[in-house]
């Protein structure tokens, strides 16, 4: 059977050409750039530079920096991501279920959302001075025996905790036009099938949230992994002693403090492929047990 | 099985807004009664009410020797069908069915066996193991309508459940819910604002409007002796022909038309007279001369709509009344008809207050 083919014009490809092209300079390049560097060694002036196939690679991987900046960026992205999905539920279903003063209620909790990274990290930064912050005197107050300047535990709590200041916010916009999407007769159905609130949360209303849940959980690991950058570098900057260091901050700091540009691409390349690892297998395992 | 009882059942929202005034009834064990209303006249808050959807603002409702105004929806052993289904989209049917049973702790067998048994009698038996999105409206509403049976609840709550149905599968499953409702002897409330499905599936009807019950009685007693004039109009499929008039002592006017037969009318409060369209006829010496606008043929019968000549309704433009007559009658658009009617067979309600006075 012939298929039906329509006359082709250029006009569509123009429409698009715009996203094409921002996609081809600012995504495309730079990625063949990486994956170009990596093959390379830079003397370090950065007057020449040698083709060295896997070197980099096998220096980067190999090396215990890396493998802690990578158990790191495991636990912290593991930690955020779930805590930023549980808090942001919890205040979800609270504030669906008031009724005055709706709306403000709702403003205050989307507000951190309007704060760049950054600032998120520089206003925690301030609240954990040991001189004029409030939070590090107050942890100290009640008996902690708080510094993060010197405690990997105490500086990984310190950025997990903005961090997932930062994106609760997200999520908890998310959860609520969820929870507002379920349909209320389902819900009254539910209560009168079932008289425990805690059951019928869990047995109906969290999975009729699971595509929300799936959808939010893919953009909060991506978040750990690369938006907390601004947090680290504003706060801890993965002190003390790579404590606190993601692989994207690495990436940064050997790239552009370190100077070391073909370690840091191979090091850039090896996390795409995480995390293209890492998306294929929520699509593909995650995803199935989504009802939507 | 239970009686229900509903004592001077109030609702105001927090707001302030009043929805029930007082409500009393009595509905009899496996009795179905039929909420029916214009949107909005609180009926289906009244249903809610009953199923602990909604709070009660005062008075108290008791099924059986219970009262339930603070027992919690599920412990009050009624089971609801919904006006969009509300079934649980991401569980199977049996996961439908079974779901208010086993969070009620009952044995698998016995909850395999009622689903198995109600899935037979709603001929949904092949449909157990598909997701509600992979169902027909008429099939969900078969699952709705399953869901609520397991239960093998005291009352069965019906929210305008056919409303979503087109019109031949409304008129099928109406049909099998009154078989159901017979055969299962549970005592029913369905709420519903067609006045066809309430007349046919009604032991008695509550006709309700604004938040209080007009009338109350088995559907042919609301259609023959309807109390007020809203149960007279809402009752009765075409509607009643309503034709403002006055009393001038010995005829009821309106304008050209006088009519004889009445009697003991107030003479200074403007007056409505009712006559149902199958209580008109083609007689020589009839009451109302009437010129053809509109014949509608639905097969056995012919509705005849034409306007009243010499008369004005209350907005001043003529006065529409409408016949019913067999399909042997046939007029031509503008043809001049002369019905009659006898007056013991017409009502008479004051125009404010809506009371029957004949």
């Amino acid at each position: 059977m012939k298929r039906v083919q329509f006359e082709h014009s250029a006009v569509p490809y123009l429409f698009i050409a715009p996203q094409i092209i921002i996609i081809v300079i600012f995504f495309l390049w730079p990625a063949a750039q990486a994956i170009y560097q990596s093959f390379l060694l830079e003397d370090a002036f950065g007057l020449s530079s040698q083709f060295v196939w896997f070197r980099n690679y096998s220096d980067t991987i190999f090396n215990p920096s890396w493998l802690q900046a990578a158990w790191f960026t495991i636990i912290f992205s593991s930690l955020v991501t779930f805590l930023s999905l549980s808090i942001a539920l919890l205040l979800a279903v609270k504030a669906n279920e008031v009724i005055h003063g709706a709306s403000t209620y709702k403003t205050l909790l989307m507000w951190a959302y309007a704060i760049a990274p950054p600032v998120a990290g520089l206003m925690g930064n301030l609240m954990f001075n040991p001189l004029i912050g409030d939070l590090y005197q107050g942890m100290n107050a009640i008996g902690f025996d708080f510094d993060h300047k010197l405690d990997p535990v105490d500086a990984s709590f310190v950025v997990i905790l903005i961090s997932v200041w930062k994106q609760v916010s997200v999520n908890f916009i998310f959860f609520l036009s969820g929870l507002q999407g379920i349909p209320k007769s389902v819900q009254e159905a539910a209560t009168m099938d079932c008289d425990s609130s805690f059951r019928r949360f869990w047995t109906i209303t969290f999975p009729l949230l699971a595509p929300t849940t799936f959808f939010l959980m893919v953009i909060n690991i991506t978040y750990a992994f690369f938006e907390t950058f601004g947090i680290i570098d504003t706060t801890t900057q993965g002190a003390p002693g790579g404590a606190t260091t993601t692989l994207v901050f690495k990436v940064f700091q050997d790239g552009f403090r370190g100077a070391d540009i073909g370690g840091s691409s191979a090091q850039s390349v090896v996390l795409m492929i995480m995390v293209l690892l890492l998306t294929v297998i929520q699509f593909r395992f995650i995803e199935k047990k989504v009802h939507y | 099985m239970a009686q229900v009882e509903l004592r001077q059942v109030r609702k105001t929202y927090p707001n302030g807004a009043e929805a029930i005034f007082g409500v009393d009834m009595q509905i009899a064990d496996g009795e179905l009664i039929v909420f029916v209303g214009p949107s909005g006249c609180g009926k289906s808050t009244l249903l809610r009410m009953v199923a602990g959807l909604e709070s009660v603002t005062s008075g108290e409702i008791s099924i059986g020797d219970r009262v339930i105004n603070d027992v919690s929806p599920s412990q009050r052993d009624v089971a609801m069908v919904f006006q969009n289904y509300a079934l649980y989209p991401h569980m199977t049917v049996r996961g439908n069915m079974s779901y208010g049973l086993k969070n009620r702790k009952m044995p698998a067998d016995e909850i395999e066996r009622r689903i198995v048994d109600a899935a037979k009698m709603l001929k949904i038996d092949q449909f157990l193991d598909r997701q509600p999105n992979q169902l027909s409206g008429g099939q969900r509403q078969r699952v709705a309508m399953g869901r609520a049976i397991v239960r093998n609840p005291q009352v069965f709550l019906f929210d305008e459940p056919l409303s979503n149905l087109d019109a031949k599968l409304r008129v099928q499953m109406r049909i099998e819910i009154k078989k159901l409702q017979r055969s299962m002897n549970v005592t029913s409330i369905y709420v519903t604002h067609d006045q066809t499905e309430a007349m046919t599936l009604a032991d008695r009807l509550a006709v309700i409007n604004e938040g209080q019950v007009e009338q109350m009685g088995a559907p042919m007693e609301l259609y023959s002796n309807p109390r007020t004039l809203f149960v007279a109009s809402f009752i009765g499929a075409p509607q009643i022909n309503l034709i403002p008039v006055t009393f001038d002592g010995t005829h009821l006017v309106n304008g050209d038309i006088k009519l004889a037969g009445y009697s003991r009318l107030p003479t200074d409060a403007p007056l409505v007279l009712g006559v149902r369209p199958d209580v008109l006829s083609l007689r020589d010496d009839g009451q109302f001369p009437v010129s053809v606008d509109l014949v509608e043929q639905h097969g056995g019968e012919n509705l005849i709509y034409g306007s009243l000549a010499g008369a004005h309704s209350d907005t001043g433009e003529s006065q529409e009344i409408c016949l019913k007559a067999g399909q042997e009658l046939l007029p031509d658009m503008d043809d001049r008809l002369t019905l009659g009617f006898n007056p013991d067979e017409s009502f008479v309600f004051r125009a404010d207050t809506g009371e029957r006075l004949k």
